[in-house]
């Protein structure tokens, strides 16, 4: 599909981009010491920090990645919306307060509170190195979705940039900066999402009753591509794929619904018949590959149910591995929030523990709004006639398109500076890892406060480079998707060393240590074996997976609680005895 | 967190995970009861998602509520009758965590 950029498009975008850096400049200045650059100095008032987990949490995945599966498949990306806020409870009811109490930069402080072991700030350590890295690369992936619509750039450039300006970001600034960022841009994604859906609610459906023609891409073997027959570009003589998304027949058989209220939305929908579009690929003997996009009338309640996606086609398949795949990933989305290291850092930032439970209250408002917000979106991408066929990823921004030239600018730029806002976090959380867990861990080398600034600005450069390279790697994943497998990471590697040191006094150093390494070690294994990992990475056939379904979870965080209570009982002798820190 | 918020957090934690958990069995065993339309010809795996939002925010709001007392001795010296004012507890623990911590 083609994608024009816009001058307006490009201006608000460069406005938006200018003055996120503006704040991270300003701000930055006064972070000099670790208190300032990794926790605000604690002193970040609750409703702004509530807001920033918002601006935090609603990343690439859930604006692109949940409207992208939504638009394509229906109420499936909405399993992702209800996953993820679940998971605020796990954080609200058991992390938040202990996280304020015990740590100070990093969530390894926390779990090494009442053992001060350096195992387990390596464990911890290298534990938040691997999961914020395989966070970032859906976030990358997601930056270089949305420099195409909008500044007509490869996905690999959009990638880069992101990547560059987060570097200076996180080399400049700091925690302080950061969060002054996320406030600002998870306030204004929730309210432009606001004005979207009641946008999608006044246009209503419109009936489109002519079948679409399907639509081809062929790849020859001397690297031309064919479009609907055509050589690709936009010159007369040249094809491009046109843009899908329609309503073949509305309730009653009415051309248009006119303006239609929130609940009238669905049930409209319901008795609808909407044309998804299917992909099917045929290799060719001379080393061609076509790939054929096919309309599909599909009734409006079959979209409206689970399991009509390829991630959830467990929901609707008899096979009980199929269904274990289902219940491993809303597990894991259950989990995995309380265990992401650079949402448990921002309970550093506020002052005490009510300031933590407090900002967390907010942000599950701000964020459970935005997750109804999702579904009026994604169904109203499916039905805007502005879809990209070949990416699920680019639904909203092309939405807000479909509404108005300004809105997509305003839109697009707000989730690419969110995508900056999250990146910069993960990066932040990665250089505390290494800075205050890793090299404290393996070094008695003592360094002065500048000294570990400098590190961790140093360290911010290495893993905004690692980032890039995997966001160009990974660009055919759907984000949420991603996203999915680094809440199994998280939850399998911190979630049961966390839980059982606040709720057992039997939890030892050994077993925080050996759970830690286990869950990483288990999840990250079984996700590179997976049948998914074959087909979307390896390119090789799903069925020679060596594990029967793809997502961990089920498996791998029961296994990360067993873990650590085996070696705690065979090691529980060896350990100081003192009072599990919850039971103050 | 002192062991009555810890004890509020787990009581509704509980709530909230067997709401979820039925969520998640019921998509994943009966679908058709999640096709129903009971109410507003929207389905039932509409308004159960939704469900689970609001109940998250609610279960919040909830949390924050029973715990507000905690909050109140903070500021003022209307702490419960023999409790230790809640705000020094506070400092002290974080200060202790921080020398456990061993940072700086």
């Amino acid at each position: 599909m083609n994608h024009e950029p816009s001058t307006l498009a490009i201006g608000i975008f460069l406005a938006m981009v200018g003055v996120t850096l503006g704040i991270s400049f300003y701000l930055g200045r006064k972070a000099k010491d670790s208190a300032g650059y990794f926790a605000a100095h604690g002193q970040i008032p609750w409703f702004v920090n509530g807001v920033a987990f918002a601006g935090d949490y609603l990343s690439a995945a859930s604006f692109l990645g949940i409207c992208g599966m939504i638009a394509f498949y229906g109420y499936d990306g909405f399993l992702y919306s209800i996953g993820y806020l679940a998971g605020w409870i796990v954080a609200l009811f058991v992390v938040a307060e202990p996280m304020k109490r015990l740590g100070k930069f990093t969530f390894a402080d926390a779990l090494n509170a009442k053992f001060n072991s350096p195992g387990i700030k390596l464990a911890a350590g290298v534990s938040t190195l691997a999961v914020s890295v395989f966070y970032l690369i859906p976030q990358m992936v997601g930056a270089g979705v949305l420099v195409r619509p909008l500044l007509g750039l490869p996905h690999w450039a959009g990638v880069v940039l992101v990547g560059a300006v987060v570097i200076v970001i996180v080399v400049t600034a700091g925690m302080v900066s950061t969060t002054w960022v996320q406030f600002i841009k998870g306030g204004l994604l929730v309210a432009f999402s606001t004005v979207l859906t009641v946008m999608i609610l006044q246009r209503g459906f419109h009936a489109e009753p002519q079948l679409p023609a399907a639509q081809t891409i062929v790849k020859q073997a001397d690297g031309t591509v064919l479009v609907n027959g055509l050589p690709k570009g936009n010159s007369p003589g040249e094809g491009q794929l046109q843009p899908v998304g329609s309503i073949s027949k509305l309730p009653g058989g009415v051309e248009k619904t006119g303006p239609l209220g929130p609940l009238e939305f669905f049930s409209t929908l319901e008795q609808s018949e909407v044309v998804l579009w299917s992909k099917s690929e045929v290799k060719g003997d001379d080393g061609s590959t076509t790939s054929t996009f096919s309309p599909k009338p599909t009734p409006g309640s079959q979209i409206l149910q689970p399991g009509a996606s390829p991630t959830f086609a467990g929901i609707r398949s008899e096979k009980f591995s199929d269904k274990l795949n289902f219940l491993s990933l809303m597990l894991a989305l259950f989990c995995g929030t309380a265990s992401l290291p650079h949402i448990l850092i921002r309970y550093y930032t506020v002052k005490d523990e009510a300031a933590a439970r407090k900002s967390t209250i907010v942000g599950i408002a701000c964020i459970g709004f935005f997750y109804v917000l999702t579904l009026y979106m994604g169904l109203g991408a499916m039905t805007s006639g502005a879809l990209d066929v070949t990416d699920s990823n680019m639904a909203a921004p092309l939405l807000a398109r479909s509404m108005s030239e300004l809105l997509f600018a305003i839109i697009s730029a707000i989730a690419f500076t969110t995508v900056l806002g999250t990146v910069s976090g993960l990066i932040l959380a990665s250089a505390g890892a290494v800075t205050h867990d890793l090299l404290e861990s393996v070094t008695t080398v003592h360094l002065t406060d500048h000294q570990r600034v400098r590190i961790a600005k140093m360290a911010a450069v290495v893993v905004g480079v690692v980032a890039i390279l995997l966001g160009i790697a990974f660009k055919e994943l759907n984000v949420s998707y991603l996203v999915g497998w680094a809440f199994s990471v998280a939850a399998s590697a911190n979630l049961p060393a966390l839980v059982m040191l606040l709720f057992w006094r039997g939890t030892t150093k050994e077993g925080i240590i050996v759970a830690v390494l286990v869950g990483m070690i288990s999840s990250l294994g079984w996700i590179l074996l997976s049948g998914d990992t074959y087909a979307a990475v390896y390119g090789l056939p799903k069925e020679n997976s060596i594990v029967p379904f793809s997502q961990p979870g089920i498996v791998t965080i029961p296994l990360g609680f067993l873990t650590l209570i085996v070696v705690s009982l065979l090691t529980g002798g060896r350990s100081p005895a003192s009072p599990a820190p919850s039971r103050t | 967190m002192s062991k009555r918020n810890s004890r509020y957090g787990i009581w509704l934690f509980v709530v909230y995970l067997a709401f979820y958990g039925g969520f998640v069995l019921l998509a994943a065993f009966s679908p058709a009861t999640m096709a129903r339309t009971p109410w507003a010809g929207v389905n039932l795996a509409i308004w159960y998602g939704f469900a689970l939002i609001a109940a998250a925010l609610l279960l919040a709001l909830l949390y924050g509520y029973l715990c507000r007392i905690e909050v109140v001795g903070t500021n003022n010296s209307n702490s419960e009758p023999g409790r230790p004012a809640p705000g020094a507890r506070d400092a002290s623990s974080a200060n202790a965590s921080t020398q456990t911590g061993g940072h700086q």
